[in-house]
């Protein structure tokens, strides 16, 4: 048997593991947007950061290896969180009193989990596009945060790529495959994984209308850092 | 007797739903008017805020009246608190960015539904509204803040307590809440 240990706890480790696979095995919380257990890492979100001899890395992209010092959370990895989650809500239109994802937003509780009172940074407030052309699901592009999971799901699951990143920079942005950039006019199906896999408020189905009650959303019923996987 | 701690509050762009949620501390209330005095609020109706130890802010920026009384509470108060999702990200005021002045007024006061007579009010007492909605932060300095739509009674009542006891407030995860 192989350990490592995070934040002085000594975690068990399978060969070829990430930090953040052995971690999710041992029950070990890092927060995280962009990864996801099905599917490959990303490594773009960066909130997974922790610290190795004074060093950052994404816990979701570095392998374990044996003996390994990993710090998860002190003041400082906390503070780079922080400022990662800050330019998150700033760069995009992130109204929780009006989304109907609120309670149920990954980006939302991460942020509440690692005590973010608010963004102190400067408002960009982009004008972003909503698509509401599909019968069953919309698209509010407002509070898209790149982390891509919804293009993995519809490239490797689906098998069909209906979105994209396009764009570089402040101007990269998720984009529909089809003719017009329709969602209506592209393969996209209700029953797709990725209809289901955003962790923010983008891609919704339609005529709920903020069914689930508060206290009974996801994570009203089990807070970030004790459920098992997304 | 020792002079009372002076609180000033006011909403800004803003529903009144926060101070609705300083109400909710419920009969905690006598005890806090035990310890402070109320200036400028919406609970006294004075309506300039003089020297005070705390100021909270409910709303966002939206007009020069609220730039005007932003800035008057930021010099007369000690300390400067923000309360709620508009004051400190323009919240649902703020929405309104992603438009011009001039297609907002016309769809509430032109175009809108079920209007008669209609024009774009334009008396001279109404302050002007500004182009943009901004969070309370990006005009002034701001001390503390406390997150939420409103931010939960407990929430409010940690804060006041801590500042009157000169602790600086802390608030645990379950505290914090954006909705």
């Amino acid at each position: 048997m192989s350990f490592f240990n995070i934040d002085g706890q000594q975690i068990e480790f399978k060969q070829g593991q990430t930090i953040m696979q052995a971690a999710q095995d041992a029950g070990v919380y890092i927060p995280h947007l962009c990864f996801h257990p099905d599917f490959k890492a990303h490594g773009s979100c960066r909130v997974c950061i922790v610290q190795i001899k004074g060093l950052y890395r994404t816990a979701c992209t570095t392998p374990v290896v044996e003996s390994m010092e990993v710090i998860n959370i002190n003041e400082e990895v906390q503070q780079h969180r922080l400022q990662l989650l800050e330019m998150l809500f700033i760069e995009g239109n992130h109204v929780c009193p009006s989304c109907e994802k609120s309670g149920s937003c990954t980006l939302q509780s991460v942020a509440e989990y690692c005590g973010l009172l608010s963004p102190s940074l400067t408002f960009r407030y982009p004008d972003k596009k909503v698509d509401a052309s599909h019968a069953d699901y919309l698209l509010d592009f407002n509070r898209c945060i790149l982390c891509e999971l919804c293009v993995r799901a519809s490239k490797e699951v689906d098998k069909k790529s209906v979105f994209a990143i396009t764009g570089r920079g402040l101007d990269a942005r998720l984009m529909v495959n089809s003719t017009d950039g329709k969602l209506v006019n592209s393969t996209f199906d209700k029953l797709d994984r990725a209809a289901s896999i955003c962790p923010v408020g983008v891609i919704l189905p339609k005529h709920q209308g903020f069914k689930t009650p508060i206290g009974q959303r996801k994570f009203d019923i089990k807070e970030i850092n004790k459920r098992e996987q997304d | 007797m020792a002079d009372k701690i002076k609180i000033a509050t006011v909403s800004l762009a803003g529903c009144f739903g926060c101070h609705m949620s300083i109400l909710d501390i419920d009969e905690k209330i006598i005890d806090l008017v035990e310890l402070v005095e109320f200036d400028r609020s919406p609970l006294t109706d004075i309506k300039q805020v003089s020297e005070c130890d705390i100021g909270i802010i409910e709303g966002a920026v939206a007009n020069a009246e609220n730039v005007e009384v932003l800035k008057d509470f930021r010099k007369q108060c000690k300390t400067l608190v923000a309360m709620g999702a508009c004051a400190l990200s323009g919240g649902i005021p703020a929405m309104r960015n992603h438009f011009t002045l001039e297609q907002c007024l016309r769809e509430s006061y032109v175009n809108g539904t079920g209007l008669e007579n209609s024009c774009i009010p334009d008396d001279v007492e109404l302050p002007m509204l500004l182009n943009k909605v901004y969070p309370v932060h990006q005009v002034v300095k701001v001390d503390y803040v406390m997150p939420g739509c409103p931010p939960p009674a407990d929430m409010i009542w940690n804060l006041l307590t801590a500042l009157l006891e000169g602790r600086k407030p802390e608030f645990s995860a379950e505290d914090i809440r954006y909705d």
